[in-house]
């Protein structure tokens, strides 16, 4: 399959720390990919650098062979690469529905002179608008809340509105951080299902920034895996797993001691 | 409480509704129309029209009483009662310029202490071309100055240009900027523009200084022949302020279109997502760059516009005009009515310019009245008052005191933006 995503190198220093060092990641269409780590491993640095918020220090990371460093945040959702965040970020006094709206603005075909003169092209267009709205909003699962105000929505529909307002920008990547947080069990599993059903039907890639376990083994293709700013494994879920590294990097060592990885942090 | 259910059954059922909003405003244009002199019936008509908005009527009906209201009965009391038609022009010129100011400050979020700037760009662009003001940088040789009166309207749009373009000017150095801080620039530089207004008059005069600009060309008469044709001949000085009335209430009513147009469109719905959360905006694809201009742009173009029916109005204008208060002012008037709602920001408008022209006055008259009619209050007599207290001293604190309590009390506004639900329907 075709790499969507490829980058090389990424390195980002805040001062004197280095949050990223000489990462490269592949990305293969239409899969599923889950970045893990410890706290402060950079998994969240390396979603900002990919989109645009944070400029990289060092590196490449081209989409679809395209340079994407540089480019402002809107320009990257623009090319398809889209995301949700941590710390759920919605239009909180916004509803539903609008804050869908709002993701499809860069796919909106209208200028000023259409929204001031309201020809039939304002109307066709402004009526596609909310009928795909609605189609998004039934793909999360929220359509009977399309008129709340989302500060008024339950956490794991907030989380889901944020995926749906990702989606609405028509991304052929979307990087998701952390979309089971703070969600059940049974939530997170609906959740994934979504996610598989995204690429299946969509063509969707994902790329996931994820803490559970579970989630992670059962839908991710790949697993990578960062520490300190490096990646320090990469694989099939079952390998990643049992890679000594990694358990090292979650549990540490069995003796006392300086990790290796520590001296480049 | 009683008397507000009442109100609430006569207003939302469309049958109560409508003879309510009709006997309020025949009996409101009745008082007006007998007591020319008092303020309680003028400002019953005005309730009237608050009355009507809140009624729940069909919409040609709401339309045509309106109209009824604004286009026949407003101008019938302006020639029984003068003032009345300046307090209503007023009004309509601050409504734009709240208008304006709601884009910025209500839909995108960016607060702008400034906004009183664009307002005075418009009115010395017609000002200084309107009056042989020009003449003292370009020779008259080259034009004679100043322009025909029919270059008003070419003005008119003038003004829309130099606002928004002033307004891309100030937006430019001001992008990266949130909150405290971009209050701070653009206080700033509604004082720049003042200051330069101020002190543009050497070593070229431009602006003539705080001597300020007379006499500016009003609007052309255009209609007169047709008036006469059809036998009213009214002279131009009982024309000129029915004219200027109609002039503002045809601009505020575009306004108002343009305002709900970009506010249910994708370009309201960015702005409205830039104000609440910007990364998140633009993490979704809207070009921040583009929409905070427009934002200021669009807001600023209003006050360009109703700069130069303003300078045409007062056919003169000094840089006193476009002080730091005036930009406050305006900013209370939409915090007042309710942040990025039209409706609020119209009543907002046009209470807080009533109260200051209006009510507080007539409040100081009545005490003064009071006063020198010896009157004892709890057995102290008003006329041993100092001087010091001289009523109309307190506007401005009365005034203050009302912003403070609605803030305390009513912090959404009088008419707080509501959320437009919508059905969703399938393709």
């Amino acid at each position: 399959m075709a790499i969507l995503l490829e980058a090389r190198q990424v390195t980002k220093r805040f001062g004197g720390l280095t949050a990223l060092n000489e990462v490269d990641l592949d990305l293969e269409e239409g899969r599923i990919v889950s970045i893990i780590g410890p706290n402060g491993a950079g998994k969240t640095t390396l979603f900002n650098v990919f989109t645009g918020m944070y400029a990289a220090d060092g590196g490449e990371v081209t989409f679809r062979g395209k340079s994407l460093l540089g480019l402002t945040p809107d320009q990257i959702t623009v090319l398809g690469v889209c995301r949700t965040f941590q710390n759920i970020r919605l239009f909180a006094n916004m509803t539903a529905v609008e804050n869908i709206l709002v993701g499809m603005h860069s796919r909106v075909d209208l200028g000023l002179w259409h929204v001031l003169a309201r020809g039939p092209k304002f109307h066709r267009e402004e009526t596609r608008l909310w009928y795909r709205a609605a189609e998004i909003l039934d793909v999360v699962g929220l359509r009977a809340k399309a008129n709340e105000l989302a500060r008024n929505l339950p956490y794991g529909d907030q989380r889901r509105l944020e995926v749906g307002r990702a989606l609405a920008s028509e991304p052929s990547l979307l990087l998701l951080d952390e979309p089971t947080a703070g969600m059940t069990q049974g939530e997170a599993r609906d959740l994934m299902a979504l996610l598989r059903r995204l690429v299946a039907e969509y063509g969707l890639t994902i790329l996931l920034i994820e803490h559970n376990m579970r989630v992670v083994m059962e839908v991710s293709d790949r697993v990578t895996v960062l520490d300190y700013g490096e990646k320090i494994a990469e694989g099939q879920p079952g390998e990643v797993q049992k890679n000594a590294r990694v358990i090292e990097a979650y549990l540490g060592r069995k003796k006392w001691g300086r990790a290796p990885e520590a001296e480049h942090a | 409480m009683a008397w507000r259910i009442t109100l609430e059954a006569l207003v939302n059922r469309p049958v109560p509704a409508a003879i309510t909003a009709m006997a309020f405003i025949a009996l409101s244009g009745y008082a007006v129309a007998h007591f020319p002199r008092s303020l309680l019936a003028f400002l019953l008509f005005q309730a009237s029209i608050l009355l009507l908005y809140f009624c729940r009527v069909t919409p040609w009906l709401k339309a045509s009483l309106a109209t009824l209201s604004l286009g026949l009965l407003m101008p019938i009391f302006g020639t029984i009662n003068g003032y009345y038609l300046e307090v209503a022009t007023q009004v309509g010129i601050f409504v734009a310029l709240a208008l304006g100011l709601n884009i910025v400050v209500g839909l995108a979020g960016l607060l702008d202490l400034g906004y009183v700037a664009f307002f005075a760009v418009g009115a010395y662009t017609w000002a200084i071309f309107g009056s042989p003001q020009a003449n003292k940088f370009i020779s008259e040789a080259v034009i004679k100055f100043p322009l025909g009166s029919e270059w008003f309207f070419v003005f008119l749009v003038g003004g829309v240009i130099t606002g928004a373009v002033t307004g891309i000017l100030l937006g430019l150095p001001v992008l990266r900027l949130r909150g405290d801080y971009l209050a701070i620039v653009t206080l700033g530089f509604g004082e720049v523009i003042r200051v330069l207004a101020n002190n543009l008059d050497k070593p070229i005069n431009f602006t003539n200084g705080p001597k300020g600009i007379t006499p500016i060309q009003r609007p052309p008469l255009f209609f007169q022949p047709l008036l006469k044709a059809l036998g009213i001949d009214l002279p131009a000085t009982a024309l000129y302020p029915l004219y200027l009335y109609f002039l503002v209430l045809l601009i505020v009513g575009v306004v108002i279109l343009v305002n709900r147009r970009l506010e249910n469109s994708h370009i309201g719905r960015a702005w409205e997502a830039v104000r609440e959360d910007e990364v998140a905006a633009q993490a979704m694809g809207v070009p921040l760059v583009r929409m905070k201009l427009m934002a200021f742009a669009c807001g600023a173009s209003f006050a360009g516009v109703m700069g130069v029916v303003f300078s045409a109005k007062q056919v003169f204008i000094n840089p006193e005009s476009f002080t730091f208060l005036e930009s406050i002012g305006v900013l209370a008037m939409v915090i007042l009515g309710g942040m990025g709602s039209i409706p609020g920001a119209i009543l907002g408008a046009t209470a807080v310019t009533v109260l200051n022209l209006q009510v507080l006055k007539g409040l100081s008259l009545w005490l003064n009245e009071l006063r020198n009619a010896g009157v004892t209050i709890l057995g102290y007599n008003l006329a041993d008052l100092p001087t010091q207290l001289e009523p109309a001293k307190y506007e401005r604190m009365v005034f203050g005191a009302i912003l403070v309590l609605m803030v305390i009390l009513r912090p959404q506004g009088i008419i707080p933006s509501r959320r437009r639900t919508r059905e969703l329907v399938e393709k």
